[in-house]
């Protein structure tokens, strides 16, 4: 029998997090922006049917970037936490904070338990509040941490320099047309430093609405209401909205 | 629900085991549910009244819910029991729509709320039993549906009007006097109230129109713009509206002979 290469534990979890920034690179990336009335999910998808945006519960959203099955596997987990969660308590009781701490433990175990390959995906779980003050973003990398963010957030491929530039263009208080088109300029900049186009049928939007008046916020925008949020100005983002209801 | 009955079995319905008890157990009952069909969509509505025994329990009790955007179940039959099971269906159907992308069609739904009551069939034959009126608008075949139930799960499609519990038979006279195929929805809603004011006058465990408390029967509709629960004040409009008319005629409105 052979005796096994010493590998040291800094040198495999460093090639862990190699294999697993990897994958993550490989798919394309995709935003998470506040907005005035809510949160907005933008990002690149040429599938109609394998969806990286997804509602976990009333307030909650979820978003991933990766490996679909992997991830598909996360968010079926997570609905089954939070209507769990809902049914046995009460509605109020399913937060945002409560299940980014279940996928970081699940993401955390997964990464470090030398049996299985880490997952190759990056989440963002979103929670829209009462008021802006109150939403609430999480981004999971693929090792189990929780990063608290504000504002916008950006995860996939190219995510830093997108952050970057979101970090610099982003606003409070933006108006949804004004947060998505932003989101599409952020997403259509190429690394090395050219725009290309993104036509709307290849993009994929959701948001969670906290004007909405139904308990779940979430809904996805596609076809022409989509079309109009990008060509018009801000101004008639109040109309297009309350159109769709 | 088969994810709850694999992971946390004791927290569906239908999982208790009951003691044997002697005669039948007393727990608020809920009584009167109507549902009628219109050209696009269905109405749905109920008492407000809950009983035990000879005794009012409650007089302002809901028992017409939303199952999801397109459909709603009314509850007849132990109250508490009821409420659960509503809660744990429509559960299943967000979860499903959550899961799946897609929403449930009528049909599943129906089927799936069957599957629960018969879940509970073993506290039924001990006097607990649950028979919900389920009502939707089917997307896909662009009309409204009533399905009504039996203790043991049977499940039935009905076609114009349906009526469950204690009332049903005087409210289901009513409406077969006064059904036609073409009620408009303003139409269909007074119906339903007139079927449930016609339970109330002969079935003591129904309740009328609660002047004084200003507690009137919910009406909800479902059209293809979805579920929709009208609100206290055209509730009490339909009421009041009967009410004046019944002041001249105690029976309601008298249907044709020939």
């Amino acid at each position: 029998m052979s005796t096994p290469f010493y590998v040291s534990p800094q040198q495999a979890m460093a090639d862990r997090a190699e294999y697993a920034r990897k994958g993550i690179a490989r798919g394309r990336s995709l935003v998470v922006l506040q907005y005035a009335d809510g949160i907005v999910f933008v990002g690149e998808n040429p599938s109609r049917a394998l969806h990286k945006f997804s509602e976990i519960y009333d307030r909650i959203g979820f978003a991933a970037a990766g490996k679909y099955n992997e991830y598909e596997n996360l968010r079926i987990g997570g609905v089954r936490y939070a209507d769990l969660r809902g049914y046995t308590y009460d509605r109020d009781d399913v937060t945002a904070r409560g299940l980014a701490n279940v996928y970081a433990q699940t993401l955390g175990t997964i990464f470090s338990s030398a049996a299985e390959k880490p997952y190759e995906v990056e989440l963002v779980v979103a929670e829209v509040g009462e008021t802006p003050e109150g939403d609430q973003i999480y981004r999971l990398p693929h090792d189990g941490s929780i990063v608290d963010e504000h504002g916008s957030v950006a995860v996939g491929g190219s995510a830093e320099q997108i952050s970057g530039f979101l970090d610099r263009e982003h606003q409070e208080g933006m108006s949804l047309a004004e947060a998505l088109k932003l989101a599409v300029r952020a997403l259509s900049r190429d690394t090395n430093g050219t725009e290309r186009e993104i036509p709307a049928e290849r993009l994929e939007v959701a948001v969670l609405d906290r004007t909405r008046p139904q308990s779940r916020k979430f809904k996805r925008i596609v076809g022409r209401q989509l079309a109009r949020l990008l060509e018009t100005g801000g101004a008639s983002t109040e109309a297009e909205s309350s159109e769709e209801e | 629900m088969d994810f709850l009955s694999e992971h946390q079995p004791e927290i569906l319905p239908g999982n208790r085991q009951l003691p044997p008890t002697q005669g039948v157990i007393e727990a608020p009952h809920g009584t009167t549910i109507v549902a009628v069909t219109f050209p696009g969509g269905v109405v749905l509505a109920g008492d407000r009244r809950a009983t035990m025994g000879n005794v009012i329990a409650q007089r302002d009790i809901e028992k017409v819910f939303p199952a999801d955007e397109y459909s709603a179940v009314g509850i007849a039959g132990t109250a508490g029991l009821a409420v659960e099971m509503v809660k744990l269906f429509q559960l299943e159907l967000e979860h499903f729509e959550k899961v799946e992308g897609a929403q449930l069609s009528l049909e599943g739904k129906a089927n799936r709320l069957s599957t629960m009551i018969r879940s509970n069939l073993g506290m039924a034959m001990q006097g607990l039993a649950v028979v919900p009126l389920f009502a939707g608008f089917d997307v896909d075949r662009d009309k409204g549906r009533i399905f009504s139930y039996d203790v043991t799960g049977g499940r039935s499609e009905e076609h114009g009007f349906a009526a469950t519990g204690s009332g049903s038979i005087f409210a289901r006279g009513a409406m077969k006097k006064l059904f036609h195929d073409g009620l408009t929805e303003a139409e269909a809603t007074t119906l339903v109230v007139q079927a449930l004011y016609d339970a109330a006058d002969d079935d003591s465990a129904t309740g009328g129109p609660d002047v004084a408390r200003r507690i009137y029967p919910i009406v909800t509709v479902i059209t293809e713009d979805g579920f929709r629960r009208l609100t206290d004040e055209e509730g009490s409009e339909i009421a009041r509206a009967i009410l004046e008319r019944r002041l001249e005629r105690p029976d309601g409105p008298r249907a044709a002979l020939l």
